[in-house]
């Protein structure tokens, strides 16, 4: 099939942007990226830079590869990264428009890649449990219900790609902390340090400048992990219980 | 020089134990004065770099990735073994040691997987304290499921995303102790070369890889967790960035590449569809527990099917090779990974492949859908259930075990495997082979350390299912935080080591060279091009299965491409900025020579064992034969230009009667 893509181009964070548009022959059993690579390999060969994007796995788990595909985040099918799309998906003729995560806390480096280091900083403020190695009592020491093991699974499979932020139109970084909130926070392991995590995971959130939720709700339906909008209305309970009480 | 794997005395169960309790440590204050660096943030990194941080050490941890989370790791599917014996099915650290021994075709050391066997128990509780969701029981306590080539059920998962659960526990240690400034977190730094000073490695050179910046890095010692080579054969089930780079300039700085010929290929694998391939996707193990591998018997229905003029459902019972069954009635479609994918190429070698390139077997599940159909029926009191019912229960079932496979398998091959058999081939997955250790996981360059899939130390030649994640974890959490004493305590008056002494200004200026002389290539191929390139030799003559001639031949065929390479390779953009091309023109250089070198050391072992098949050394049925009276042996490689040298270090048997393996 052909197809035409109009992809952003900036040589980095200073210089302007813009789109460029280029065909490409591509075959519907490749993935979308196998599609990128033929457009990158062509332009190589013409001696001209290919497009920067980033990914790793290609297996949809490192949270690496993230491009904005005709305006959604890791583009239109449902609970797929960018890296699990496929060219089946569409047909001779089509143009795809193909742009990097745009939120102010992500800013970017080269075409399609951008900085996701706020969401480090992020857990590095409290998305843990402190336990040091060794003082771990026995694994079967604490039975935990199976359905509430299964809910902080839920919450813990969030890849980190940030497409949350990308798909909020305030820049909201509130599902990816609202995740790793519930993963932690519904564990008995985890309950101790709840209150303090709370606070200082949104804290952090804020002194990032990622925009605040308004419960616009985008966040859920672009997340490749389907990460559910229930983690947000857990994290702001707590947020409030834990402002109520004493701070310690 | 000799190799001395240091392994403490005694008897095999107490080892460790008493070499822990009785070897030199560092006092708390002495810690704070001396630093560590750690490459790589996969499970042993992380997990090593957190806990020297909790120990006290001064820690500063490398890796290329933009975050630590996105590491390798992170895509193990299956799960992690641990000898915790919870289902009382008589496992016990003994049997988990023994079965990784026989699993490794005897080419192991056993006071090394003895220690892993012992500290996996307590892996499995490190992780569960820090919130990993393993799967659990109504009841409330840990489940366990079973894994190729065992009799017990040892192995703890996170449905099918173990690898990211366990990397997140490890990132979420990692990011306390950044957090408390224990750890200097280098992301998007990648490794080039390592600094020795009077003999002991001393620091690394980094480039930072958004703007090109070469420098330098001091500590005190330095430990490698950067994993495994398998992208030497360009197509793997490994993420795209994974590479040989950090371990191979160890290697040019004279440390040993053990066993690098011990390289693992997995059976069941969705298999390549055409030439713009970029990677290869893993089905997981567990498959074959309902799965059943078969090929038409001849080769007129292959064909037919090649040529998309039939598709197996026209294959008729009978026309069928189950051929696993047929060959290995005792353990059938559950052979271990090695067996399993030489059986998939002799097939395909016969002509008898099903896909549009005749390289692909099928996995089906229709007996068991129908198996698991019946059975749903008659416990919903259904007594007589028509063929649409069954049909209806049983595809629910499978649905319920493995529900997320068949679905990312439909979402790559577009063909839904409940109604059409699954097309699976192997692909390389794991690399046995890596830097040669002792048993305090130290090189031969004193300070230079190695863990996680990066080392050779405890896999022998084939690993078993869920073992990985198990010495990852156990070399960072475990072993690691003791054994760098040893070489620490000799250290407490060495003062903070200088980035500016001459061998660091030295290799800076070898690695810049190395580096501009890459991005000023003005050829006509692309890098990718030169590394499929280099993949497909590889697979041809260092694959699946080998023999002399062959090895040779490939041997030749690297050494002209490298030449090739250096005169006709082109990398577009400067040095000096955010580059991939230049990052994957490095990586391939490097692939470049450790691929000769897994071709010198499966031409020198003149056997088969676990993942190396020498087509020399097999008995009349095609199984593989071992020669232990020869090779019983780690083959550690010195770098040279011209010809590589060979170091042995033999392997003692002590607690374990050397057996042939049989799966028949
Ligand atoms: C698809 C798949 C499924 C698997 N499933 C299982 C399973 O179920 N059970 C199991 O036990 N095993 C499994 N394995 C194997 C297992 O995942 C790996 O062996 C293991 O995770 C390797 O961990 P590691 O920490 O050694 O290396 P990695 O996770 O590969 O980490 C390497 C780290 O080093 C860094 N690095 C590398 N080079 C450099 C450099 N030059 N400079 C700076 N940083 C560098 C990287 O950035 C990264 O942080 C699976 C493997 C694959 C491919
Ligand atoms: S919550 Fe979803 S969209 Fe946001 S980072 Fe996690 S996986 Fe990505
Ligand atoms: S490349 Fe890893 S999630 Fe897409």
């Amino acid at each position: 099939m052909k197809l035409k893509l109009r992809v952003w181009r900036q040589k980095n964070n200073q210089a302007k942007g813009g789109f460029e548009v280029y065909n490409v022959e591509a075959d519907e059993h490749m993935s979308f990226l196998e599609m990128m690579d033929v457009l990158n390999e062509e332009l190589i060969s013409k001696k001209k830079e290919p497009v920067a994007f980033e990914h790793d796995c290609r297996e949809g788990i490192c949270g690496t590869c993230n491009m904005v595909i005709d305006g959604r985040p890791h583009g239109p099918q449902k609970g797929t990264t960018v890296c699990q799309l496929h060219m089946r998906h569409y047909k001779d003729g089509d143009t795809i428009t193909i742009e990097p995560w745009r939120v102010s806390s992500f800013p970017l480096i080269k075409d399609l890649v951008v900085d996701r280091s706020a969401y480090d900083r992020i857990i590095q403020a409290g998305g843990y449990i402190s336990v040091n190695t060794g003082q771990a009592p026995d694994g079967n020491a604490i039975p935990i219900d199976k359905e509430v093991s299964s809910e902080a699974f839920d919450a813990a499979t969030c890849i980190g790609c940030g497409a949350c932020a990308a798909a909020c139109p305030n820049g909201s970084a509130m599902l990816f902390t609202a995740a790793k909130v519930a993963h932690l926070g519904k564990l008995p392991q985890g309950k101790v340090e709840h209150k303090k995590r709370v606070q200082k995971m949104v804290g952090q959130m804020d002194k990032e400048g990622f925009g605040f939720c308004s419960n616009v709700g985008a966040c859920e339906v672009e997340c490749p992990k389907e990460i559910s909008t229930e983690n947000i209305a857990m994290l702001n309970r707590s947020y409030l219980g834990s402002m109520l009480s004493t701070n310690d | 020089m000799s190799l001395k794997n240091n392994i403490p005395k005694g008897p095999l169960a107490e080892k460790w134990t008493n070499y822990k309790s009785k070897m030199d440590l560092v006092a708390p204050n002495n810690k704070r004065r001396i630093e560590v660096i750690v490459v790589g943030t996969g499970l042993a990194g992380a997990s090593a770099a957190a806990t020297l941080g909790e120990l006290g050490y001064k820690v500063k941890a490398y890796t290329f990735h933009d975050s630590p989370r996105r590491a390798h790791s992170i895509a193990a599917q299956g799960g992690i073994n641990a000898a915790k014996n919870y289902q009382n099915d008589g496992d016990s650290i003994w049997r988990l040691f023994y079965d990784t021994i026989k699993g490794g075709d005897y080419r192991s050391r056993e006071a090394n997987v003895h220690r892993l066997a012992e500290v996996s128990t307590d892996i499995i509780d490190q992780c569960v304290a820090q919130g990993v969701p393993f799967a659990r029981e109504y009841g409330g306590l840990l489940h366990n499921r079973s894994f190729g080539g065992v009799q017990v059920s040892r192995t703890f998962y996170a449905r099918g995303q173990t690898g990211q659960q366990l990397l997140i526990g490890a990132y979420q240690a990692l990011s306390r102790q950044i957090a408390n400034g224990n750890v200097t977190m280098y992301n998007r730094h990648e490794m080039l070369d390592v600094v020795k000073i009077d003999g002991k490695a001393r620091g690394i050179i980094t480039r930072n890889l958004l703007n090109g910046k070469i420098e330098s890095h001091a500590a005190h010692c330095v430990v490698l967790a950067t994993g495994g080579y398998g992208n030497v054969f360009y197509l793997s089930t490994n993420a795209m960035g994974s590479n040989v780079t950090a371990a191979w300039r160890a290697v040019k700085r004279g440390a040993y590449m053990a066993n690098p010929c011990y390289t693992q290929i997995h059976p069941t694998c969705i298999p390549v569809s055409g030439e713009y391939q970029s990677k290869l996707t893993l089905m997981s193990e567990s498959l074959r527990n309902d799965g059943r591998v078969w090929v038409p018997k001849s080769v007129k229905d292959a064909q037919a099917i090649q040529r998309g003029e039939k598709t197996g459902l026209d294959i008729k019972e009978e026309d069928r090779d189950y051929y696993l069954e047929r060959r290995y009635p005792a353990f059938g479609n559950l052979v271990p990974r090695d067996v399993a994918s030489r059986a998939a190429k002799v097939a395909c070698d016969e002509g008898k492949g099903v896909s549009k390139t005749g390289l692909a077997v099928f996995l089906d599940f229709a007996s068991a859908i129908q198996r698991y159909g019946k059975s749903a029926a008659l416990s919903q009191g259904i007594s007589d259930p028509d063929a649409g019912t069954v049909l209806k229960l049983g595809e629910k079932v499978v649905e319920e075990k493995y529900g997320n496979l068949f679905q990312m398998y439909e979402k790559i091959t577009g063909e839904n495997p409940y109604k059409f058999p699954m097309k699976i081939y192997p692909a390389v997955h794991y690399t046995m082979g890596g830097l040669w250790v002792d048993y305090n996981l130290q090189t031969n360059i004193p300070g230079l350390f190695a863990l996680g899939e990066a080392n050779f130390s405890d896999h022998g030649a084939n690993r078993l299912g869920a073992s990985a994640l198990m010495q990852g974890l156990a070399d960072g959490y475990f072993v690691i935080p003791y054994t760098i004493g040893t070489f620490l305590s000799h250290e407490i008056r060495t003062p903070m080591i200088s980035n500016e002494t001459p061998e660091f200004k030295a290799a800076e200026k070898e690695v810049k060279e190395r580096i501009q002389r890459l991005a000023n290539s003005q050829g006509n191929q692309t890098v990718e091009s030169f590394h499929r390139r280099l993949g497909k030799i590889m697979w041809e003559y260092c694959g699946m299965s080998r023999n002399e001639e062959g090895l040779k031949k490939g041997r030749q065929m690297i050494r002209e491409l490298r030449k090739e390479f250096y005169s006709d390779v082109y990398v577009p953009g400067s040095d000096t900025e955010y580059n991939p091309e230049l990052e994957k023109a490095a990586r391939v250089a490097d692939f470049l020579e450790m691929g000769e070198v897994m071709m010198l050391d499966a031409l020198n072992r003149n056997e088969s064992c676990g993942g190396h098949f020498r087509e020399e050394f097999q008995s009349q049925e095609g199984e593989a034969q071992r020669n232990d009276a020869d090779y019983t042996y780690v083959a550690a490689w010195e770098w040279d230009d011209e010809n590589p040298i060979l170091h042995k270090e033999d392997l003692e048997f002590e607690n374990v009667e050397l057996k042939t393996r049989s799966y028949k």
